[in-house]
């Protein structure tokens, strides 16, 4: 018995695709903001060179996402949108400290979104109108940098102790 | 979203509306599973300690099962306000029990940061148009811009 739902049509699909790219732009945005915020001063070049990382890498993942959009005829979300509303929420207040486990945070939570959708694609039966096998090739593809993105960001939080 | 958030979220939904034990009926009319399966369910959660069934009076939350299902409950009200103040999507309450069960919490939280939700969620859920009371003001004025 369970209530978890395979993705049910293309409309469905395009949704998630959708909720990945927000996920997508706010690491983006976040990580803009940061630097930012603490700049050279307060962060070391590790964490600068991290942020940047982070920022081109969800850029990337916002640029694979958009072309599987595109193709279900869905409508992207812009990023200006979203930067905006991450520029109106965001505590200036975070250090160092919090740039790196709010990065986990970001890694993880895409980590656990792009497991949950695979899964979620796998358990349904539905033929979408773009290609299966490589609709599942991008968001494994996408679901391993993030796992690295989470090994690469505990690494530099251990060494920092 | 798992299973267990969403029995839940459901069930205490349904004992806040009754002021009372949830009928087994009625857990499952909202659920839209069979009364065999929520049962089923209902005796998980007992046996976590998270519910108390009485024969013919129902189910009620324990203080843990209270304390998770109002977690839950602010899980899919971040879901239902994300998707009509980011995505502008009409129909968010149908769209956000649809995707209830891939989002999960942690995701949920990162969406929360950039929506505006207000401190005494999820106490301004209502269960009868299965939406935040307060989004309900701004839904009659039109999608966000």
């Amino acid at each position: 018995m369970s209530l978890t739902q395979p993705v049910a049509s293309d409309h469905q699909l395009a949704r998630l695709l959708q909720i990945g790219m927000v996920l997508e732009e706010v690491v983006e945005a976040r990580a803009h903001k940061h630097y930012e915020a603490l700049g050279d001063d307060e962060l070391d070049p590790e964490i600068v060179a991290l942020l940047e990382d982070a920022a081109e890498e969800s850029g990337e993942h916002r640029r694979r996402l958009e072309s599987l959009v595109d193709e279900l005829d869905a409508d992207p979300v812009a990023y200006e949108e979203i930067e905006t509303l991450v520029a109106a929420r965001y505590e200036s207040d975070t250090d160092f400290d919090g740039v790196l486990y709010d990065q986990l945070c970001n890694e993880e939570t895409a980590y656990k979104f792009y497991d949950d959708l695979i899964a979620a694609i796998e358990g349904s039966a539905i033929e979408f109108t773009i290609d299966r096998e490589r609709l599942i090739e991008v968001l494994e593809a996408i679901r391993a940098e993030e796992r690295d993105g989470v090994e690469e960001v505990t690494e530099l939080m251990e060494r920092r102790r | 979203m798992n299973t267990q958030a969403q029995y839940l979220k459901t069930i205490y939904l349904v004992q806040e509306a009754a002021d009372g034990p949830a009928s087994t009926g009625a857990i499952a009319d909202r659920l839209g599973v069979s009364p065999a399966s929520a049962n089923e369910m209902i005796g998980k959660l007992e046996e976590r300690g998270l519910a108390d069934h009485e024969k013919y009076k129902g189910v009620s939350l324990t203080d843990d099962g209270i304390s998770r299902a109002r977690d839950a409950l602010q899980t899919y009200c971040i879901i239902e306000r994300f998707l009509w103040e980011v995505l502008e999507v009409e129909d968010f309450q149908a769209e956000a029990r649809q995707l209830e069960s891939v989002i999960d919490e942690t995701v949920a939280e990162r969406l929360d940061t950039i929506i505006d939700r207000k401190d005494c969620c999820p106490d301004c859920f209502d269960a009868e148009t299965d939406a935040c009371e307060l989004l309900e003001v701004e839904v009659t004025s039109g999608p966000a811009d």
